[in-house]
């Protein structure tokens, strides 16, 4: 009996040592501080921290979320210190309002320059005072023409999203914020309407919605996709491009009806204790090189213009990225919601998700 | 009656304990107990009648963790009775292995479930391989049904391993003189093994119910994230992943769990005690 | 019947272990699939090896685990001793609240040390969850089990061989640590090895009360899980699946060899 108990403590102590001298042989670098950088799933190219991290000696502590509100709740919980974050706009002018996002010091950020002149000033900083944005993008709808009829996606439509045809096979946003738009559109209302009455006819259009669909997810979506598990989905553009260089049969379209238009931009919390490096961090992300090895890993439109015109043509010219003009117009931006539309949201989604057939 | 040994003195030896009991245990329910009675003014009840709304909830999450139990229960019963019955070499061996998969963490092996029941899963594609490639797929993921197989499958060992302990600690002379006394197998069963295992099946019952109850991960996992449970109204009123973080309406519902489990193991503790004086009275 | 019984055992181990051969052997696959199997290649263990997300979420839960084991074990350890010396309602007491962290589910006791720590550092501006909150939830619900490893232990202890110690004049603390400590050893050892497995296995209470710049394994992979799959998790779960099953089989097997032995000696 001894001796097995000595052999697991032993084995305990053992683990216990390489991990302590692993941990101390990780803080021995010579580093210079380290950021909290808190960004999308799937949202960035990843050996692009490993070349921030060897130019300046900054260590990155890099963390996801799968959706602004997770991602706002961990932050207003008090539960966590992050530097660099990637919302997208109308949570980021919650966050402004609320005062969670600090000023810029723009001359730590020289590459700022590069950003295109439309892209400047939006809604949710109009004095380019808090954000350098960082992708943008519509939502598109990807569908595998293995399954789905012509006939049903002539139109391009959302009616897509509720045909009978394909019950089981329709995969849906796991946000309350990027569902209830695409019902609002196809109800022919503004996704930012604060209309009780409209807020619940989209409800019952995904009530009505809950028995054709096969799951709710949110990045699972390529997964289940690719493996053509699921025939329909809503999801952002450049992600369904991923999708679709997996898989040769998805093809998408943004729908008629008029989409969310999102812009994601980075920005310093307030809280941020190395706001110095976070900027560094910031413009290190828009270095033209930097910018276009990512924008090609995350295939989203960007901002910045000496990248754009380094990326190759297909891309350039490829709607689904860059939708021309006339269908950018039918697309909306989110605005941050006033509290009581955000209560009757959610109230609205907890009972889609309670409903029970 | 045995003098037990004192060392040292035993409020030294009871103050760590004690202190960190009350800090993280107690104070901390105290806190669920009192945002579950409070909202924006003061006290209120709002929240417990709020909670109403989600009876449908309360009771899908309720059925789904009993038929899991119950199936938990048949599954385990013939187990840990065949195991407790086998030579001392496989006991050891068996109770390992059913320890074993629960080594792998749990989400990961939830996921696997996912490979095995889609539609292009290793089942349906198996059957593919029978009927031919025009086989439409059964249906086994993203319902209530695949639900109950995840709690059945991540619990199942903790409903074997109670039994079997139970099992093993009955005397084999009572079996042994019940059988020279002319008992057959079905009355040694009824009579003897049945009543003497009755408290490795509650605790089987109890370890099984609490946490198919509370899970809030199968349900995202195998059931397509389509239908809360109340884990799941839980995490998502603390986390606000719908918008709005709630911890009244998420403490009212943790209480409302905490008070079900409790009239839950006093019931079950009671019948404990009944079968006890009935059955056995050996023990 | 013996046969029916045998088909019945066997299909429940199938059943167990289903999951565990599906992730062991995609854990090979050539391809990105976790459906379809392309052929065998070791490319995710490389890749798992070059994830610093992975590898850093290694060392954090496994100093977690050692930690909150010894410093439950200490305090578990000793409140055994106080509590089998209790008598009555006190005891009756102690044990009840033990109990609480056991009998709760983990996501109410998940939820209730996350009010209390939210509630306490939003007093104290600067501090946030992470690494001390953490240790502090695994210590909480890794203690009862100590105890309850411990108690059993020392009720069926021979208190006398204790007290014939002293009496034959060895001064309390060597009686202690001499003939005390190694007749409860195997219930604190019991007790040590599940507070390490429990911290290392807990999702739940890690889920709630981390924070967000400390990420624990299960985290990891929670978040892994939502998004595409990536086969990486197999190689990594594969990975410590087999050295549990070599700890466990050189654990298991030792009692064998040495009852082995000590029937031959006993010849």
């Amino acid at each position: 009996m001894r001796k097995i108990i000595l052999s697991v403590l032993a084995v305990i102590v053992v683990a216990a040592i390489i991990v302590t001298g692993s941990v101390i042989s990780r803080g021995g670098g010579a580093s210079s501080g380290s950021i909290n950088v808190y960004n999308w799933g799937e949202y960035i190219d990843q050996s692009v921290l490993d070349d921030f991290e060897e130019q300046t000696g900054i260590k990155v502590n890099y963390t996801t979320y799968a959706s602004n509100e997770e991602m706002y709740s961990k932050i207003v919980s008090g539960a966590a210190s992050y530097d660099v974050i990637i919302p997208s706009e109308y949570m980021l002018s919650k966050m402004i309002d609320e005062g969670l996002i600090a000023e810029l010091d723009f001359d730590n950020i020289p590459n700022y320059q590069y950003i295109g002149e439309e892209y400047r000033g939006l809604s949710f900083d109009p004095e380019e005072k808090y954000s350098v944005p960082y992708t943008w993008g519509t939502v598109v709808i990807v569908y595998n023409t293995k399954y789905v009829d012509e006939e049903d996606v002539a139109d391009e439509s959302l009616e897509l999203l509720w045909n009978e045809k394909y019950a089981g096979k329709i995969l849906m946003f796991d946000n309350p914020r990027d569902a209830f738009a695409l019902a609002l559109t196809r109800g022919g209302y503004s996704m930012n309407t604060t209309d009780p009455a409209q807020w619940n006819e989209a409800a019952e259009m995904l009530m009505e919605q809950k028995p054709l669909v096969q799951a709710y997810v949110m990045d699972q979506v390529f997964d289940k996709m690719i493996s053509e598990e699921a025939y329909i989905a809503p999801y952002y553009a450049g992600d369904a491009i991923t999708m679709m260089d997996e898989n040769e049969n998805l093809a998408a379209y943004v729908p008629v009806e008029g989409a969310n238009q999102f812009v994601d931009a980075m920005c310093v919390l307030s809280s941020s204790q190395h706001k110095k490096e976070a900027e560094q961090f910031i413009n290190f992300m828009c270095e033209t090189d930097i910018a276009v090895r990512n924008a090609e890993e995350v295939c989203y439109a960007i901002p910045h213009t000496a990248a754009f015109e380094e990326l190759d043509e297909e891309t350039r010219e490829d709607t689904m990225v860059y939708p021309p003009a006339e269908v950018l117009e039918k697309c909306e931006v989110f605005v941050n919601l006033p509290p009581e539309t955000m209560l009757l949201q959610s109230d609205l989604w907890i009972r889609l998700k309670t409903t029970y057939y | 009656m045995t003098k037990s040994v004192e060392v040292g003195s035993k409020k030294v030896n009871l103050i760590p304990f004690s202190g960190w009991m009350v800090v993280f245990v107690l104070i901390p329910i105290a806190l669920v107990v009192y945002y579950a009675f409070t909202g924006v003014d003061g006290f209120t009840l709002s929240n417990l009648t709020w909670i109403w709304t989600y009876r449908s909830t309360l009771w899908l999450s309720v059925w789904l963790s009993l038929l899991a139990t119950a199936i938990c229960l048949l599954l385990a019963y013939p187990v840990a009775y065949m195991i407790s019955r086998a030579s001392e070499k496989v006991q050891r061996n068996a109770s390992l292995f059913i320890m074993l998969p629960m080594w792998m963490n749990f989400l990961v092996r939830t996921y696997a479930w996912m490979t095995i029941l889609e539609n292009n899963g290793l089942i349906n594609n198996g059957l593919r391989l029978i009927f031919g490639e025009d086989f439409a797929g059964l249906n086994l993921i993203n319902n209530h049904g695949a639900i109950i197989l995840g709690m059945v499958y991540n619990y199942l060992p903790y409903m074997i391993l109670p039994i079997y302990t139970a099992l093993t600690k009955i005397d084999n002379s009572l079996i042994e003189a019940a059988r020279d006394l002319g008992s057959g197998g079905v009355q040694i069963f009824r009579r003897i093994v049945l009543p003497l295992s009755v408290p490795g099946i509650i605790s089987g019952i109890t370890m099984v119910f609490i946490p198919s109850i509370s899970t809030f991960i199968i349900s995202k996992i195998l059931g397509g994230g389509k239908d809360f449970l109340i884990g799941d109204l839980i995490e998502d009123y603390f986390l606000g992943n719908s918008g709005v973080v709630n911890y009244n309406i998420g403490a009212a519902l943790s209480l409302v769990i905490m008070v079900m489990i409790l009239i839950a193991t006093c019931f079950m503790n009671k019948f404990d005690k009944d079968a006890k004086t009935n059955g056995g009275g050996v023990i | 019947m013996k046969t029916v019984g045998k088909i019945f055992n066997i299909l429940i181990f199938i059943f167990l272990y289903a999951p565990i051969f599906v992730v062991v052997f995609f854990s090979f696959n050539e391809g990105s699939s976790r459906a379809l199997f392309e052929g065998f290649s070791l490319q995710w263990y490389r890749e798992m090896f070059e994830d610093e997300l992975i590898l850093s979420s290694l060392y954090y839960p496994l100093v977690i685990a050692v930690l909150s084991a010894i410093i439950s074990t200490v305090i578990g350890t000793m409140a055994a001793l106080g509590i089998n010396a209790l008598k009555g309602w006190k005891k009756s007491v102690f044990l009840s609240v033990n109990n609480i962290p056991v009998v709760n589910p983990d996501i109410v006791t998940a939820i209730s040390m996350m009010i209390l720590f939210v509630f306490v550092l939003s007093k104290f501006h600067g501090m946030e969850m992470g690494f001390g909150t953490l240790l502090i939830a695994h210590i909480t619900f890794n203690s009862p089990y100590v105890v309850l490893s411990v108690l059993p232990k020392l009720r069926g202890m021979d208190a006398n061989i204790y007290y014939a110690a002293l009496d034959l004049g060895c001064p309390p603390l060597k009686s202690f640590l001499k003939v005390v400590i190694p007749q409860i050893m195997p219930g604190i050892v019991s007790g040590l090895i599940m507070a390490f497995t429990l911290s290392l296995d807990d999702f739940v209470i890690s889920y709630f009360n981390s924070g967000a710049t400390f990420q624990t394994l299960p985290i990891t992979i929670y978040s892994m899980t939502k998004k595409p799959y990536n086969l990486k998790l197999n190689a990594l779960s594969t990975m410590l699946f087999a050295v549990v099953l070599v700890l466990m089989l050189i654990v298991n097997l030792r009692p064998a060899a040495e009852k082995k032995k000590v029937r031959r000696t006993a010849k």
